[in-house]
This record gives C-alpha cells, sequence and structure tokens, in this order.
C-alpha cells in the first residue's frame, strides 16, 4: 500500500554561479557591521510524495528536484527524508 | 495564396503578447492566439513565438513552470519538425528551461532590473529570424530583464560556438551574461531566444525599428 513520505529540498546556485541574491545580503549585513563573512540564498522546499517505500518514494524526489525543483546547470540540490 | 500564419503562445503572466501580436499582423502575416493549456496542431503554422512577460509569476525560477505548460509539448513537436520558434526574454528563459535551448538565464550581474536600449551584434546562428543580417551587423533594440544573465557551463560554451549557435551579442554587456552573448540557437537552428526586445522596436516613433530585421521572416 502506498504511504505518505515528506522530504526537505534544499535548493542552492551552485558555487561557480554567482549567487547575486546572497552577496546582495551579504553586503547589506556587512554594512551594518554584522561580523559576517559570507551568505548564499538558495531554496527550501518540503515534498510529500507517495510510494510503497521509501526507496520508490526518494526515487520519486529525486526525479522531481533535478527535474524542476532545481535547474542542475546552474544549482545543487540535497534530499533529507524528514 | 493566404497569409503566413504565426502562433503567438500566451502563458499566465506574459505580458508583451499584444506588442508581438501587432508586430506579427504588422509584418504582414497572420498572427494566431495559442493557449498554455492547450495542444495545437504546429503543422499550420509558418512559425511560433513565445514573448516576454513574468509566466507564473516567475516562480521557482522564471520559465521553469511555464517549461512544463501542455502547449510546450506541441512546441517540442513543432521544434523536432524544424519549424522556426523564437522565444523573446522570458520566452526564452522558457525555451532554456525546456531544455529546447541550451544555458540558463539568471540574476543580473547588478542585481537591479534593468530598462534600456542595447546595441546587438550578429555573432552566428542559422535561425531564419535577422537570416538577412551578415555576422558582425549591428541592431539597437531594449532590454526589460531582472533575469538576463545567460550562463553556460565553459565546456560547453565552446561547443556551443562551434557548432555556430551564439546568435546575438551584446557589445557593452549589461548584466554579466558570459561571453557577452544575448541570444543562441539549438543545434537544428529552427529554434531561437533573446533577452532583448525586437517587438519594442518595430517603428521608428518607438525610437527605432531595428527590431523588424529579426522578426520580418514570414513575408
Amino acid at each position: 500500500m502506498a504511504k505518505e513520505f515528506t522530504f526537505g529540498v534544499t535548493v542552492m546556485p551552485r558555487k561557480e554561479v554567482l549567487d547575486t541574491q546572497g552577496r546582495a545580503v551579504e553586503e547589506t549585513l556587512k554594512r551594518e557591521g554584522e561580523p559576517v563573512v559570507s551568505a548564499r540564498v538558495g531554496r527550501y522546499v518540503e515534498l510529500k510524495v507517495t510510494g510503497t517505500t521509501v526507496k520508490e518514494a526518494e526515487a520519486t524526489a529525486q526525479k522531481i528536484s533535478s527535474g524542476l525543483l532545481a535547474n542542475t546547470l546552474i544549482e545543487t540540490f540535497e534530499l533529507k527524508l524528514l | 495564396m493566404g497569409k503566413s500564419r504565426v502562433g503567438v503562445i500566451r502563458f499566465p503572466g506574459t505580458n508583451c503578447d499584444r506588442d508581438v501580436f501587432e508586430a506579427v499582423e504588422q509584418s504582414g502575416a497572420e498572427a494566431v492566439w495559442l493557449w498554455h493549456g492547450d495542444q495545437f496542431d504546429f503543422k499550420g503554422f509558418a512559425a511560433l513565438i513565445l514573448p516576454g512577460g513574468f509566466s507564473y509569476g516567475d516562480y521557482l525560477r522564471s520559465g521553469a513552470l511555464a517549461a512544463r505548460a501542455v502547449a510546450m509539448q506541441s512546441v517540442r513537436e513543432a521544434a523536432s519538425h524544424g519549424t522556426p520558434i523564437l522565444g523573446i526574454c522570458n520566452g526564452f528563459q522558457i525555451l532554456c528551461e525546456s531544455g529546447l535551448l541550451p544555458g540558463a538565464l539568471s540574476r543580473n550581474h547588478g542585481l537591479r532590473f534593468i530598462d534600456a536600449w542595447v546595441d546587438l551584434k550578429k555573432a552566428g546562428g542559422k535561425t531564419t529570424f535577422g537570416a538577412a543580417l551578415k555576422v558582425g551587423d549591428g541592431i539597437r533594440i531594449p532590454i526589460a530583464h531582472a533575469d538576463g544573465r545567460y550562463i553556460i557551463a565553459e565546456e560547453n560554451l565552446k561547443g556551443l560556438r562551434d557548432n555556430n549557435q551564439v546568435w546575438l551579442e551584446y557589445v557593452d554587456n549589461p548584466n554579466g551574461s558570459i561571453a557577452n552573448i544575448a541570444g543562441v540557437t539549438n543545434a537544428a537552428g529552427n529554434v531561437a531566444g533573446l533577452m532583448p526586445h525586437p517587438e519594442r522596436a518595430y517603428h521608428e516613433w518607438m525610437g527605432g525599428s531595428d527590431g523588424r530585421k529579426l522578426l520580418e521572416i514570414w513575408k
């Protein structure tokens, strides 16, 4: 029987791609005098999927993450079973 | 013989659709609205255009959700059959997100939305859009985007050049695009995309009419 599984998907800009949002946050914090070295801005998605096994659900989440949630040309992603 | 029919695809949040429609009509072709939620028979069209705007509010990434729209199945079919397809601004982003064009478009280097007239030069490309221009020819048309920085992996940039897929380049790079790229084509050359807006430079009273050089292909 199909069960529900929830994954946390963290999407981040690739290190070699300039993270403009992160840079804006970093510069603002530095201007305010905070002891900030760097800031990077990504995206967090909570994804609830159905599957008969964890493995199957994870494969689905993997497919969705690489297919839509992240553009792997410019972003990386990490899956975590919640 | 009847007029050539050119399909103009509307997504939720497209906002340059009317300008493109008028430009197509004024070029002597018949413009036909196509809806994102419907498939269509591509065989009846001389060309397809994906106009600019903010499809799906630019949620997730610019063009990412529109790339999965029902109409895109027909666009894919048309692309594989050699129909000329042009993506302008958000339309370019949609074509990249759908994998029909190489690369991706990311936030401008300077973080700001830029609305300005820019000088472009033709770098190559087999596309019928602007085919009358020679490599090195210049045109001046406006840009209006926040996510216009073209990105492609260094190792794929060489392939893009070797394949003659770099179509248009900025003379003064406004957004940090790799290798000053403003527009590219697919390997076959029938699918093309650019960030600047040729439909906003169609008459001298708009500030210039160089956009015609890219759009008047279906006469």
